[in-house]
């Protein structure tokens, strides 16, 4: 691990030792707040006794969804509106402002119309997640040396083979910020949108734990799901990191 | 000195035409010039000349817009002919690759057998001293090596023309002088017809055998210096007297044409002062 590792992890577990500390002398009223060993402890338990495995899955399944729409719906997308420069500048403002409109006012019209099922949770998801993907594909397009138009032109590429072998590897570190992105922000909006209204899931969960006073639960399920999006954008950085120090970049 | 014809500029011009209300650009041209199969030609001229534009004009990346271009007596047209390598002035390495991927790009496309894609690939490594950085990235490397990576991935093709457009031009003195004479062994090697575009006088001087000083633009040869050098020649002549001649020579011809393309009126400082 690099020096800057060693402190970051020492950082966190200063933080998480000064946490347990504040609620085991009492400073944090344990009313409010479970000493982070507890919130182990319970999860630890939750998960052995396989309650939590429906939730787990459901909600994983729904952000995989998600995602998967985003990135493939959002990178056709980019190509088309990259292709007709007429369309992108008039998008062009739509796409700066999106991430200023809260999406989220759309969610009970989505109920209204879709019912309380998964699929208002899916379109949240990809509804927060997709603007980011077609941005990155734009800037990755962009960003394609024009010298490898006249190497594809000198090796007698065809437009497919171009795209594929050319310019799709050339984009590529710009791709895999959008589907980074797109992790990070479908992820937010499926827990978010369970947590307001949906028959089940892991935000669902943790809502009816907030509402039930049952704290053990409820900072179990907390924890859960922040190591959940720890790992996953964890394992995302280590292979942009790998991929970026290959090609001479810095990660996204 | 000259043997056969190997590619031929018969009336060349090349104009871009107006966009958005400018009035169209005559880039290069009138050109009447042939390449001699096994040469190793030159062109010099100020920035903006149209240099570049010959090169692609060549290499059937533009097409001319009065005129023919024929390469092995065939017109070139539309396409990048079978037979033609270029090496750009970018770097145009694939930093996915590694180097040895890099270079084995075109056979694979291609679809070379794997035995003989790593016969040539390895052969070209070793020529241009990249064998020890087969597994290295391009962003591992200097920018002089990505430039020879690129040089390998034509290589590899066995081009019988290879066009060179200001590859050194991002490298330091040094380093150019240093690639000059790989491109030389190169071109004594393989016995291809080489073409390089460059800004630098004394690279020219130094490795073509006969250099085409172009005007400001629209880009026409002035003068076709013929250098005279040894076919087994390297970067040392650049100490020979007669290298300073040609270089001079070379500075005569194209001062006045720098100037106008600089917005200058081409004529020495005093003449230009006695005209107001």
């Amino acid at each position: 691990m690099t020096r800057a590792g060693w402190i970051r992890l020492l950082v966190i577990v200063a933080m998480i030792g000064a946490l347990e500390l504040a609620c085991r002398l009492n400073f944090i009223d344990h009313r409010v707040m479970i000493p982070p060993s507890q919130m182990a402890t319970a999860l630890i338990t939750m998960l052995a006794s396989g309650q939590l495995n429906d939730d787990i899955v459901r909600t994983l399944g729904v952000i995989a969804i998600a995602v998967a729409l985003s990135v493939v719906f959002g990178f056709a997308l980019g190509l088309i509106i990259h292709a007709l420069p007429r369309l992108r500048a008039a998008l062009d403002p739509f796409f700066a402002t999106y991430y200023a409109v809260p999406v989220f006012i759309f969610y009970p019209v989505m109920i209204a119309i879709f019912g309380l099922s998964l699929v208002p949770i899916v379109l949240m998801g990809v509804a927060t997640a997709i603007v980011a993907m077609i941005i990155a594909t734009l800037n990755g397009l962009d960003r394609i040396p024009r010298v490898l138009t006249k190497v594809a032109r000198v090796h007698r590429m065809g437009r497919l083979a171009t795209a594929l072998q050319l310019q799709l590897p050339a984009a590529a570190p710009y791709l895999f910020t959008g589907v980074k992105l797109s992790v990070s922000y479908a992820f937010i909006a499926v827990i978010a949108a369970e947590f307001i209204l949906a028959p089940a899931g892991l935000g669902r969960d943790i809502a009816n734990a907030y509402a039930d006073f049952n704290n053990r639960r409820m900072y179990a399920l907390m924890l859960l799901v922040l190591l959940i999006a720890t790992v996953v954008n964890a394992g995302l950085h280590a292979w942009d990191l790998r991929w970026a120090k290959r090609r001479g970049a810095r990660p996204s | 000195m000259h043997g056969d014809v190997h590619a031929q500029f018969a009336g060349v011009t090349r104009v871009y035409p107006g966009a958005g209300g400018h009035a169209p650009v005559h880039a290069l041209g009138p050109i009447n010039v042939d390449l001699h199969k096994g040469e190793f030609f030159a062109v010099v001229g100020p920035s903006g000349c149209g240099k570049s534009t010959f090169l692609e004009v060549l290499a059937g990346l533009q097409q001319p817009t009065v005129g023919t271009v024929t390469f092995e007596g065939r017109a070139v047209a539309g396409e990048v002919p079978d037979g033609v390598g270029v090496v750009f002035q970018e770097d145009a390495s694939f930093p996915w690759l590694t180097v040895w991927g890099n270079a084995a790009f075109g056979l694979q496309r291609q679809g070379t057998a794997p035995a003989e894609v790593r016969r040539r690939v390895d052969d070209a490594l070793a020529f241009m001293g990249l064998k020890d950085f087969a597994k290295a990235y391009p962003s591992q490397l200097s920018g002089g090596m990505r430039q020879r990576v690129c040089i390998a991935r034509t290589l590899v093709l066995q081009p019988r023309l290879i066009l060179l457009d200001e590859p050194f031009g991002a490298l330091d003195a040094q380093t150019r002088l240093l690639m000059g004479d790989e491109v030389l062994k190169l071109w004594r090697t393989t016995g291809a017809t080489v073409l390089l575009i460059t800004h630098a006088l004394d690279e020219a001087a130094m490795l073509a055998d006969r250099v085409g000083a172009m005007s400001a633009r629209p880009g026409r040869f002035i003068e076709i210096i013929e250098t005279h050098w040894p076919r087994d020649r390297d970067s040392t002549i650049v100490a020979e007297p007669t290298f300073g001649e040609i270089t001079g020579r070379l500075w005569e011809r194209l001062r006045g044409e720098s100037l106008k393309a600089l917005g200058h009126s081409g004529q020495p400082p005093a003449a230009a002062l006695a005209a107001e």
